[in-house]
């Protein structure tokens, strides 16, 4: 994979990857298919290993050790040449060059730096929100935390109705806690799913047997007298007792790295669509960017694994000197609420039934938690959303290009499916609804 | 809107604790009789001793596995399997495999040991076989239950998954049917007890020559019956069936070994390893005991003397009981459920070059919708990195793959399905020739 040839193309500039994360992995691999000679050092605080941080619950939950996290075995770095360190960046002197590290380790001097240092946890000056047992769930550490305090669980809360919060939901359920889930919306991550999505959504944690409040918001939490949570108050005065709190209400760019140094930062590390930040020879990817955009938009910061690994596609050309820009290209996500899975592609906005311009599919059946939706606007195809069945990304991106005519799509529908072999096909129903709904 | 739950949740593991660990008491005191009997002292004989010996185990078991799934939702049940004391490579997993390796090492080498055992079957050989039981009988009769048992649980487990539904009524049909009655009855009838679904090279003997000229002394053209079968089965039926389906039709949908591996072994399957090397070893370990096998059986055909027949001799223990029983099933525990099938067994080897080459089975990445989690690697028996190929998006197109769907059933983004493309040639890179392929392939393996 990695030419090991001497003498191939390259140079002898030293790269130091801040973060090894998706952005700052695939930065680095993409740089090493262009450029055979180059040094090239990734370090994080958090681990000497890239693992898969989407896979974390997985390793609480029992389905997964550590090691089955990692994408890449210890040969595979020496083969291509990446040198790891684990240590935390303390300060970044941009005259200098020079990274410097919180533990004794050497600083490194490098000729190109990318700060690739992702997400930390929202928090939002809660009262109580530094106790023992009060957390958020992104890294490592979190999870070490988390397992060490498990033993004193019985009761946990989830505050913050994202993804997060049902997989943090989730893994704690899973260890047979008790779990509640507080979100403030009025259905569940309502401003990301259309209302009837959020409501199945919503049905299917309680389902999974999660105590799932909706409308809710945290007030403070409440110190046991020893430091630790011992309770959560709702802002409508409800006290609910507990063990433990996580909090899960977002993330934000993980700036620690950057302070004290005159790298701008706005919400994130600011940058171009060719990941170059204002400071000459230092780049950013990943979690951690925030996009200027031009004209006055508001500035974009995409914190998914699919947008960590573009960014590192794109930026691993730049700094080989070819022109590349982001372009995120036709969105598209996927996630799963306990045992429903959700696949989606393009636009479908949480406003879809409110919203003129777009006009929309739904179907659900009575009988089982699934739904298909498809989004149009002026009549072609924008969106497609559907949970509990699998559609194909090539395709619906191909139907969303070629902006279809929802008669269009019905005739080839089948065709997007990808359940496995064998699996009930729920097509003809929602051709047949759909059909209907278009009448 | 707003609902509130009261009261305590339910528990993750619906099917409640007190009831899963009463049965799994009742599961363990319940093999009493037959430990009684491994000890040379069965508690009697006729269908009595018989039902008393293996009823009561086979009972708890299931009322056990229905414990497990009872009230909870269909869906992926993986829960702990890292850190469970038979999965996790604990204490309890070592010291089954200690069990099953000696219980195997016995049954090849001392069966007689076994004779407070087996004559416990005696009522139901007579019924079958026509003939007293004998430690083959017994050694059928445990593996068939071990399938149906732990194939009853794949339906409790994979209850939202028709795909491993129907795969597993599949196994549990072959090795009831066809490994298990079929060549009872053939004894009976006074013929050579044949098993359609082992072919050669899985089941060596049956292009041996000295077997040929059994079976066609056979009156009645049973024998020679069988002998046509053996021959078509081996050099017509797989190469088509391979070619349209993979080679998962037989290794994960007939076959008694991956039966055995796909009920018995599921609790096992992440133990493979899924390290470079592993594979590597896989590679020459694998298509060395095919070039041994076709070497053997041709040296059968053209040569003879002592020499031919110690080799003979040899590869039924190295292979036939070492590998495939002893180190094959004994070490389910330490090493996953697929140990014979991915190292040794001669026959994934063939299946295994058609489907990499020339076979319409592939299993699709969805786009680029994976996040390298690693369920679909950890959770594959082959101990192939799929999450290796899923994050590139590329199609898995790999010899060793037997179908067995997990990694699809598994992957909580919906990243994997296996299919059966319309052609061959789309698969890979140089699918287009795949000749040229193979040829390269060897060159520089
Ligand atoms: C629980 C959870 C589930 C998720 N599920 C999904 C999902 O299903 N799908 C999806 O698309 N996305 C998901 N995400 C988001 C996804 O994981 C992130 O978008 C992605 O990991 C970002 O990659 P990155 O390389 O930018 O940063 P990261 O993976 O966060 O890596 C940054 C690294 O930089 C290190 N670092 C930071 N500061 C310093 C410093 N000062 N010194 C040294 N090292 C430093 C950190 O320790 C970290 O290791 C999930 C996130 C979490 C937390
Ligand atoms: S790749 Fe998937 S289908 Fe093939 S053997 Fe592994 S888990 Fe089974
Ligand atoms: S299980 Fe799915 S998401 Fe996870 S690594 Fe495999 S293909 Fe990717």
């Amino acid at each position: 994979m990695f030419g090991r040839k001497k003498g191939g193309p390259g140079s002898d500039r030293h790269l130091v990857i801040i973060g090894n994360g998706i952005a700052g992995v695939t930065t680095a691999r993409a740089v090493r298919a262009r450029d055979k000679k180059c040094r090239i050092t990734m370090v994080s605080g958090e681990s000497l290993h890239f693992f898969s941080r989407p896979a974390l619950m997985y390793i609480y939950m029992g389905h997964l050790t550590e090691r089955d996290t990692r994408p890449f075995e210890d040969w595979f770095w020496k083969k291509a040449r990446i040198e790891r360190r684990q240590a935390w960046v303390k300060f970044i002197d941009v005259d200098a060059k020079r990274v410097d590290f919180a533990d004794d380790s050497p600083s490194l001097e490098y000729d190109q730096l990318v700060i690739a240092t992702g997400s930390k946890p929202n928090k939002f000056g809660w009262p109580g929100q530094d106790l023992a047992r009060v957390q958020g769930m992104c890294s490592l550490q979190d999870l070490a935390n988390l397992e060490a305090v498990t033993d004193q669980i019985e009761h946990g809360v989830v505050v913050g109705g994202g993804l997060i919060g049902v997989e943090l939901a989730e893994m704690l359920h899973s260890r047979g806690k008790r779990v509640t889930l507080l979100a403030r919306e009025k259905s569940y991550w309502n401003n990301a799913l259309p209302e009837a999505e959020a409501t199945l959504v919503g049905r299917v944690i309680r389902k999974g047997g999660i105590d799932l409040r909706l409308s809710t918001e945290l007030d403070h939490i409440e110190d046991d007298g020893q430091g630790r949570a011992c309770a959560v108050h709702t802002k409508d005065g409800e006290r609910i007792a507990c063990e433990f709190v996580g909090l899960t209400a977002g993330v934000s760019p993980n700036l620690s790295a950057l302070e004290g140094s005159k790298i701008p930062t706005g919400r994130g590390v600011l940058c171009d669509l060719s990941l170059r930040t204002q400071v000459p020879d230092v780049y950013a990817a990943g979690d951690c960017v925030e996009f200027v955009t031009p004209e006055g938009q508001r500035n974009i910061v995409e914190q998914l694994w699919y947008t960590g690994e573009m960014h590192g596609e794109v930026l691993g050309r730049v700094l080989c000197g070819e022109e590349a820009a982001h372009d995120r290209g036709i969105w598209f996500n996927s996630a799963k609420f306990f045992d429903l899975e959700w696949h989606t592609y393009g636009e479908v906005p949480p406003s879809v039934g409110a919203t003129p311009d777009l006009q929309t599919l739904y179907w659900q059946p009575e009988d089982a938690d699934l739904a298909f939706r498809l989004v149009l606007r002026d009549g072609r195809l924008v969106g497609v959303n559907a949970l509990g069945i699998r559609y194909r990304h090539k395709v619906c991106e191909r139907w969303i290009a070629d902006g279809l005519s929802a008669e269009q799509v019905l005739e080839r529908l089948p065709e997007g499916n990808f359940d496995p072999e064998f699996f009930r096909r729920y097509e003809p129903a929602i051709v047949r609804s759909f059909r209907e709904q278009l009448r | 809107m707003s609902v509130t739950l009261t009261g305590p949740a339910p528990s993750p593991h619906a099917g409640s604790a007190g009831l899963r660990t009463a049965f799994a008491v009742a599961t363990g005191v319940s093999l009493l009789p037959f430990a009684l009997a491994l000890a040379g002292h069965p508690v009697g004989s006729g269908w009595v001793a018989l039902a008393i010996t293996f009823a009561p185990f086979t009972l708890f078991a299931m009322l056990y596995i229905w414990a497990t799934y009872r009230g909870t939702h269909p869906g992926i049940k993986n829960d702990d399997i890292t850190r469970g004391h038979f999965t996790g490579r604990r204490t309890a997993g070592i010291l089954l495999g200690v069990v099953l390796t000696g219980l195997y090492t016995v049954l090849y080498f001392e069966g007689e040991w076994l004779r407070s055992v087996y004559v416990l079957l005696d009522p139901l050989s007579h019924l079958l076989r026509d003939r007293p039981a004998d430690q083959w009988f017994l050694y059928g009769f445990l593996y068939t239950l071990a399938v149906l048992i732990m194939g009853a649980r794949m339906f409790w487990r994979y209850r939202h998954n028709r795909y491993q539904m129907w795969r597993t009524a599949s196994v549990m049909f072959f090795q009831l049917g066809f490994a298990f009655l079929l060549p009872a009855f053939l004894l009976a009838m006074q013929q050579p007890e044949f098993y359609f679904t082992y072919f050669w090279p899985l089941k060596p003997d049956y292009l041996f020559p000295s077997y040929w000229s059994y079976l066609w002394s056979q009156p009645g053209g049973v024998g020679a019956f069988m002998l046509v079968f053996g021959v078509a089965a081996s050099f017509i039926l797989t190469p088509i069936l391979t070619f349209y389906f993979g080679k998962r039709w037989y290794c994960s949908w007939v076959c008694g070994c991956g039966g055995l591996a796909e009920t018995a072994g599921d609790p096992f399957r992440h133990l493979s390893s899924k390290k470079y090397a592993a594979w590597r070893f896989e590679r020459w370990s694998i298509h060395s005991v095919l070039v041994i096998i076709t070497a053997l059986t041709i040296w059968l055909w053209v040569g003879e003397g002592e020499a031919v027949q110690t080799g003979k001799k040899w590869y039924g223990y190295a292979v036939g009981m070492v590998l495939s029983g002893i180190v094959g099933v004994g070490f389910y525990p330490l090493l996953g459920s697929r140990v014979w099938c991915r190292f040794f067994c001669p026959m994934a080897a063939i299946l295994g070059i058609f489907q990499r080459f020339f076979s319409r089975f592939r299993i699709t990445t969805n786009g680029d919708q994976c996040m390298a989690c690693g369920n679909c690697s950890a959770y594959c028996e082959m101990g192939i990195d799929v999450r290796a190929y899923a994050m590139q998006g590329k199609n898995i197109v790999r010899a060793s793959c037997v179908g067995c769907g997990i990694c699809s059933a598994v992957c909580p983004r919906g990243v994997l399905k296996l299919e059966n493309g319309k052609t061959h040639a789309d698969r890979y890179d140089g699918a287009q020739n795949p000749l040229a392929t193979l040829l390269r392939s060897l060159k520089n393996p």
